[in-house]
């Protein structure tokens, strides 16, 4: 051991470089933990697009499909209740869909491609229930609306294009998931068209 | 020469690591004040919950399948096909319940006697923290069961996260692994349920502890038992041996040592608790959907939310609250908030009384307003909502943080009681 004298600021030097170096360690280290969360790369496939056939889907009733593990809901609007959605405006938080919570093909008043068939992920915006279909008595919920989704969580109500109503604690619509009809009577849901 | 022998082990003992010192310290020459009643004892039935749902937990893991497949499945096995299963799943999940009560009633008292003014913050911190704790834990154990509660539940609290701007949709993907709740979020849960949690929960129960016995337990009347050294005649002092690592610091007036008297005292409490543990666990073990909700007792179905969704008991309150406000980041805040502010009580009680015998009247109905609104919220919370409901829910949102607020307000220039010189009954 050799008797030479404390360098003081030589040792704070180093102190401060060990620190830091053992630091970076620390975070280089924990990458694997945090990233090891992440969904794996089998979860990650799993998001494969499904098939809907909808010849069977009565006006007025609703499927609920699979994807990604959400449900997907398919509902056969009849033209009574596409004459309801162009009376809620003054009722609703986003009537004209400004929110990114759809393709682009989406973006108009009945928010699908085509009017009298909706799709929509049946997840409450709030906090990720699955809402309720109320067919002929959503009334109780909302006056002078016969049909319409409620969730059962926390009362967030919406109409059959999956628009939010104001003063409900979801605070934006329904997503509409990417969709394409492949024929008159089958869609796949999960990729647009023109996407590969 | 069979008690040289065991005077010969202990010292050979003592010379490699402190035992009689840690006993007598901690236990038999540990000062406490000689007036503690019923709601001190609290503390010690904590620990005996957690004794509890450590051993049933740890024979619970021995039969249970922690997959999306086997789950629902094996807790059906352990309730009907492994021997007293049904037992140690029904202590389990009664014990659950039991920690929540034992835990709100003990920070009550703290409430009620001032245990949170200084110096005692930190000792009420670490104790908010085992709280918190001890809600991820249930929070996660609750999803363990795989029915259609646990699945719900637990997608609802995770989207919790999701009202975080920027990153919240990624940090609900990043908790649960997939797109859904699924068999990667049971997975880690169950990890963090019976091994992560446990022992963080352990340590800070341990620095719990330690951070009472450095200051001393409060008391009924508020007063300390430890006196500036050398202000104490000699008569005044307690006749007990106190351990020198606090006599030799303060005076110490009215104390008994922990061990024998408060360990018997305890036993008192501990009889009286698994009478009603045990008539719960063996008469009601859902206590009416409150223990264990119906939609449990089904297997979880991503597709289909049940009609009613509501987390268990102990959390109503505060899910009351984020129910109450039309707003989801507000909302999450506002709940958030609910429980930062029993934390920050010693800085918000500015009152330099503890217990609230001698207190002003405003204090008591105060905090009588307080356990009113703490039931009602928990109430509204575990029932459907509706119109008339919002509004109450609201409004008891309000008065929860009046609390608080006025507790800021009236501490300040509170007009209180004389303060008894020495310890009362």
């Amino acid at each position: 051991m050799s008797n030479a004298p404390v360098d003081n600021s030589r040792r704070r030097f180093l102190t401060i470089a060990t620190s830091v170096v053992g630091g970076m360690g620390a975070v280089g280290a924990a990458v694997p933990f945090i990233a090891s969360w992440n969904p794996s790369e089998r979860a990650k496939s799993a998001g494969a697009p499904v098939e809907v056939d909808i010849s069977k889907l009565e006006p007025g009733q609703l499927i609920r499909v699979e994807w990604r593990g959400k449900p997907v809901w398919v509902v056969n609007r009849t033209p009574k209740m596409l004459e309801t959605l162009k009376t809620l405006d003054s009722q609703l938080k986003d009537p004209s869909s400004e929110e990114e919570q759809q393709p682009d093909f989406a973006k108009n008043p009945y928010r699908s491609m085509r009017p009298e068939i909706f799709l929509a992920v049946g997840i409450c915006t709030h906090l990720g229930c699955s809402p309720s279909f109320l067919k002929g008595n959503f009334g109780e919920k909302v006056e002078g609306v016969e049909d319409g989704f409620f969730c059962p969580c926390h009362g967030s109500k919406f109409d059959l294009a999956g628009r939010v109503f104001q003063s409900v604690p979801a605070p934006i619509n329904l997503e509409i998931p990417p969709y394409m009809f492949v024929d008159d009577t089958t869609i796949i849901v999960g990729i647009e068209e023109g996407a590969a | 020469m069979l008690k040289k022998l065991a005077t010969d082990t202990i010292d050979w003992i003592d010379q490699r690591i402190p035992m009689t010192r840690v006993w007598n310290m901690h236990l038999a020459q540990y000062p406490t004040p000689k007036n503690f009643n019923f709601w001190y004892f609290f503390g010690s039935l904590a620990i005996l919950v957690l004794v509890n749902q450590i051993l049933t937990g740890i024979w619970l893991t021995m039969n249970y399948v922690p997959s999306s497949e086997g789950a629902f499945a094996s807790v059906e096995y352990i309730m009907r096909d492994v021997e007293y299963g049904w037992l140690l799943r029904y202590l389990h999940s009664t014990g659950a319940s039991a920690f929540f009560v034992v835990v709100y009633l003990h920070m009550f008292r703290g409430m009620i006697y001032g245990s949170y003014q200084k110096p005692r913050e930190l000792l009420w911190l670490f104790g908010m923290f085992i709280l918190l704790v001890l809600m991820a834990e249930a929070f996660m154990g609750y999803l363990l069961p795989w029915g259609q509660m646990s699945f719900w539940g637990a997608q609802v609290i995770i989207s919790i996260f999701g009202a975080i701007p920027i990153i919240g949709d990624d940090l609900t993907l990043w908790i649960r692994g997939d797109y859904v709740i699924s068999g990667a979020t049971l997975n880690r849960f169950f990890a963090l349920h019976v091994i992560a949690l446990p022992l963080v929960l352990v340590i800070l129960v341990f620095l719990h502890i330690i951070a009472l016995h450095e200051v001393g337990s409060n008391n009924p009347d508020g007063v300390e038992i430890k006196r500036k050294k050398g202000s104490v005649k000699e008569e005044d002092k307690t006749k007990f041996k106190i351990h020198e690592y606090y006599s030799d610091k303060k005076d110490i007036v009215d104390a008994i040592p922990f061990h024998p008297y408060y360990t018997v005292k305890d036993i008192v409490g501990v009889v009286g608790f698994l009478f009603f543990f045990c008539a719960i666990v063996f008469f009601a073990p859902a206590m009416n959907g409150f223990f264990l909700e119906g939609p449990n007792f089904e297997a979880a179905n991503p597709l289909k939310t049940p009609e009613h969704i509501f987390p268990v008991w102990y959390f109503t309150p505060f899910y009351a609250i984020l129910r109450a406000i039309p707003d989801k980041l507000l909302g999450v805040i506002a709940m958030g908030a609910a429980i930062v502010m029993l934390a920050l009580l010693p800085w918000v009680d500015r009152g330099k009384v503890k217990s609230v015998r001698y207190r002003c009247g405003m204090h008591k109905w105060n905090l009588g307003g307080f356990v009113i609104t703490f039931f009602i919220l928990g109430w509204i919370g575990a029932t459907p909502q509706t119109d008339f409901k919002t509004i109450l829910s609201q409004i008891t949102t309000v008065t929860y943080f009046m609390f608080f607020v006025l507790l800021f307000v009236y501490s300040k220039n509170e007009v209180t009681k004389p303060l008894p010189e020495r310890l009362t009954k």
